[in-house]
């Protein structure tokens, strides 16, 4: 015991001192104070003043969340089945997760970023990527519905990704774990040279949002782990961080007091865009699933597809270059102007600052320390600009909020330092409960960040809130960034693992928001329109129902004469015409699920009887 | 040893401090002093101190843990609180942390560890501290591996460190290696130097 009594003692002295000195911070800018919690305040039938899309990380999924209230409004389905309305279970949506290896009921979502304009936020679409099997998703910000998922071949862990540039030219995606491009079964030991991490960029059409693999360049197999794309005088080009100390300790190319360093990768796609247009390139193999959900059909189909344009980054002159990054290079981010490249080296505790004219400068003098597999490295102090010293550790991503401050979170001291843009001194910190990954400022990833209010989202939750069992939901912070201490205003759980998430005025898409599906314009193939079009049409063993449903019965509400060995498809079409009006179908023994069927809408679920009898449905 | 047992009493002793110690500083700032105690009261919750002050009813200890259950720590675990970086060594890691006995502390010249203790001293000596951290697992045979490859170790202060085999030891440094213990958030190595970059 006297021991023990001495260690309490000589502790509570330590800590009365910290103590202290947090406690007086925490004193004047009082998290519980009545002020902020009206700041978070949303009154009972207002709106939020921000949409923040949270990835669901392995939800496969994205939630949307208004700020301040932290009210969660929905899940979007994307990249996983789900029940609550049928997605990937109902006969017109399972096409959406089709991919080159068969039907995957389960993804793990990244990264959302939102569509943008001259480099601000537009409000048309939302992005978001699979790092499992490489995908990226399309949801319409006007009806909250997945509508496209294109599959990426010769790629694996798409990490770096679904970042968009300034007018939505282009999607990237990266390759996370080099792998053997084309694949092939091949020694591991001897992949030093022989693997590669293509960089692949993926064309939108403007008017629908389609989206085309345009080029992948096939960049040395280094593990390339985060991107952003250049803006206003960097527009053009797109950064990479890349990782893999191991490949980087052992090549030849790297000069050995430069061991400690990894590479940004600095991509002019612009460029590499017109060589292909002009025919540069080389068209190699590759299958990938191309799934598209049409509006009109409310039906989504597949296209395998084949192929696709690959560009070797030696072959286009200017347009590929390596910087190099200290210590395990993870979030790399643009400051609103264009002109700054954060790099973050995880295992460091300072940020790197790049200036992008610098970059320019270093290229036109050729101010190359050697060349990794025939790409120039710029060296590292022609291009650095400055060094955001601020004693954390473990510095993963770094928002912006358009009145030159930074905002950069640590993982290992768990804690957001807020830095000043130009002099890189340390403005403010906070800590972070607990253990924070990515954080968002809505717009802070564009040229007009809205700086009212940012957010983390943080990897461990423990006692935040009431416990349930060793499984919780991961927590977020939100702060008032307005002053220049950040003041921590509430706490709210999240879905799934959220790997960053993308934030909007309400504003903008609100007003657009689709409130009903127009029965007139339901071209679905089975769709009933009006109750006296309903029927049962046998044809063999297959059976289909084409049914109807509005306040509050089914017709037909009977169907009789279906045999075991049957397969029944019921064809439900909602033909409520109002807001918020779904209505849902569920059959006794079905193995697929119930659906939800919105106002206008038709789904089709199947039904095969196991048994004899009469089994009701509704 | 039950940590723990250390932990609540201390954490109740902590808060209690802070309370009488900081409110008596927002008086000054803050007219409507009633409110302000009321919210340091909630404000000063263990959660809202971070990791280090939670109970989780974990069967390994952490590195912090570890060291507050250890009579050779005591120096170190007040340069800790002093620094304020408790909660870096509470989290997931995976962390090697390189822990000087008091021993240790005892070489260094009494006043400049005094000095290093004062809060004004807060950031040199957290600096101090970070140097002694490796991000990553580095047990002994991942050391080995230094070695045999003249790799130095990367410190969390943004330093390097030498590793070195004399004999079936293992140096950093100058310093010896001479216990080792596998935490829960990665390794601790008790060394007897405090490790100084020059």
């Amino acid at each position: 015991m006297k021991a023990i009594k001495k260690i309490i003692l000589g502790l509570s002295a330590g800590l009365l001192l910290i103590g202290c000195g947090n406690n007086s911070k925490d004193g004047s800018s009082g998290a519980m104070t009545s002020s902020n919690a009206e700041k978070v305040y949303v009154p009972p039938g207002e709106h939020d003043e921000f949409y923040a899309f949270l990835s669901g990380g392995y939800s496969g999924n994205l939630t949307v969340y208004g700020l301040p209230s932290g009210r969660m409004f929905k899940e979007i389905p994307v990249f996983s089945q789900f029940p609550t309305n049928g997605y990937g279970y109902s006969e017109e949506t399972k096409a959406m997760l089709n991919t080159s290896y068969g039907f995957i009921p389960w993804g793990d979502s990244h990264h959302p970023d939102i569509s943008q304009t001259n480099g601000e936020l537009d409000g048309r679409w939302i992005f978001i990527n699979e790092n499992n099997t490489p995908r990226i998703a399309r949801i319409s910000l006007t009806t909250f519905e997945t509508e496209e998922i294109i599959e990426i071949p010769n790629s694996a862990g798409n990490h770096a990704s679904s970042f968009v540039t300034e007018n939505t030219e282009y999607i990237v995606a990266g390759t996370r774990f080099a792998v053997p491009n084309p694949q092939k079964d091949m020694p591991i030991d001897e992949m030093k040279g022989e693997f590669k991490g293509p960089l692949s960029f993926i064309s939108i059409d403007q008017e629908h949002g389609h989206m085309a693999i345009d080029f992948q360049l096939n960049m040395p197999g280094f593990n390339y782990d985060l991107s952003h794309p250049g803006r206003d005088k960097s527009h053009g080009w797109f950064f990479f961080t890349s990782y893999n100390t191991e490949e980087a300790h052992s090549m030849m190319e790297v000069n050995a007091s430069q061991n400690d360093k990894d590479f940004i990768a600095a991509v002019n796609w612009k460029k590499i865009a017109e060589y292909v247009e002009n025919g540069g390139g080389t068209k190699v193999a590759g299958t990938y699933a191309h799934n598209t959900y049409d509006e009109s059909t409310m039906t989504a189909t597949t296209e395998m597809k084949e192929g696709v344009i690959s560009v070797d980054p030696r072959d286009v002159e200017g347009a590929v270059y390596y910087m190099p990054v200290p210590k395990s290079p993870h979030g790399l981010d643009v400051d609103p102007s264009g002109q700054y490249i954060i790099g973050n080296g995880k295992l460091s505790t300072q940020l790197s600052v790049y200036s992008f004219e610098k970059m320019m400068t270093a290229i036109e003098n050729k101010d190359y320390d050697g060349d990794a597999y025939g790409i120039p490295i710029l060296s590292f102090e022609s291009v650095l600009e400055g060094v955001v010293d601020s004693g954390g550790l473990g510095p993963l991503h770094t928002e912006f909020d358009g009145k030159g401050y930074g905002y950069t979170t640590f993982f290992i001291s768990s804690e957001v330092v807020k830095w000043e843009i130009g002099s890189w001194e340390v403005i403010d910190r906070l800590p972070i409960y607990y253990s924070v990954g990515h954080l968002t400022i809505p717009g802070g990833n564009s040229r007009k960040p809205f700086g009212k209010y940012m957010f983390s989202m943080n990897k461990i939750t423990k006692d935040r809130y009431l416990p349930t069992g060793p499984e919780l939901e991961h927590s977020a912070q939100l702060y008032d960034i307005t002053g220049d201490k950040m003041e921590l205003l509430l706490d709210f759980p999240t879905h799934g693992e959220p790997h960053y998430a993308a934030a909007i005025p309400a504003e903008l898409i609100k007003s657009k928001s689709k409130k009903y599906y127009e029965l007139e314009e339901n071209n679905h193939p089975h769709a009933v329109k009006n109750e006296k079009d309903t029927r049962v049409e046998s044809n063999g063993n297959e059976v289909h129902v084409y049914a109807t449903t509005v306040r509050s019965h089914f017709a037909p509400d009977n169907v009789e004469g279906v045999k075991v060995g049957d397969k029944v498809y019921f064809h439900i079409t909602n033909l409520e015409q109002d807001f918020d009006v779904p209505h849902g179908f569920a059959m006794i023994g079905a193995n697929t699920s119930e659906i939800l069927i919105m106002p206008g809408q038709t789904k089709t679920i199947t039904w095969e009887p196991k048994r004899e009898g009469v089994w009701p449905f509704y | 040893m039950n940590i723990h047992f250390f932990i609540k009493p201390l954490a109740s002793l902590f808060l209690m401090l802070c309370l009488i110690a900081c409110n008596s500083s927002d008086k000054s700032k803050d007219s409507n002093h009633s409110d302000d105690i009321m919210s340091d009261s909630k404000e000063v919750s263990s959660s809202n101190k971070g990791q280090a002050f939670i109970e989780d009813d974990g069967k390994n200890p952490n590195a912090l843990q570890l060291a507050i259950g250890s009579e050779d720590h005591t120096t170190l675990v007040k340069a800790v609180q002093a620094a304020g970086v408790e909660n870096a060594l509470v989290n997931v890691g995976p962390l090697t942390v390189f822990a000087p006995t008091n021993a240790a502390f005892n070489k260094l010249d009494k006043t400049t560890l005094e000095n290093l203790l004062k809060p004004e001293n807060k950031s040199a000596l957290g600096k101090i501290l970070l140097h002694h951290v490796a991000p990553s697992n580095y047990p002994i045979g991942t050391l080995e591996k230094n070695v045999e490859q003249n790799r130095k170790l990367y410190m969390a202060d943004g330093h390097y460190l030498e590793v070195t085999r004399q004999g079936e030891d293992i140096y950093l440094g100058d310093t010896k290696i001479i216990a080792t213990v596998n935490v829960s958030n990665g390794w601790v190595h008790i060394v007897d130097d405090v490790l100084l970059h020059n």
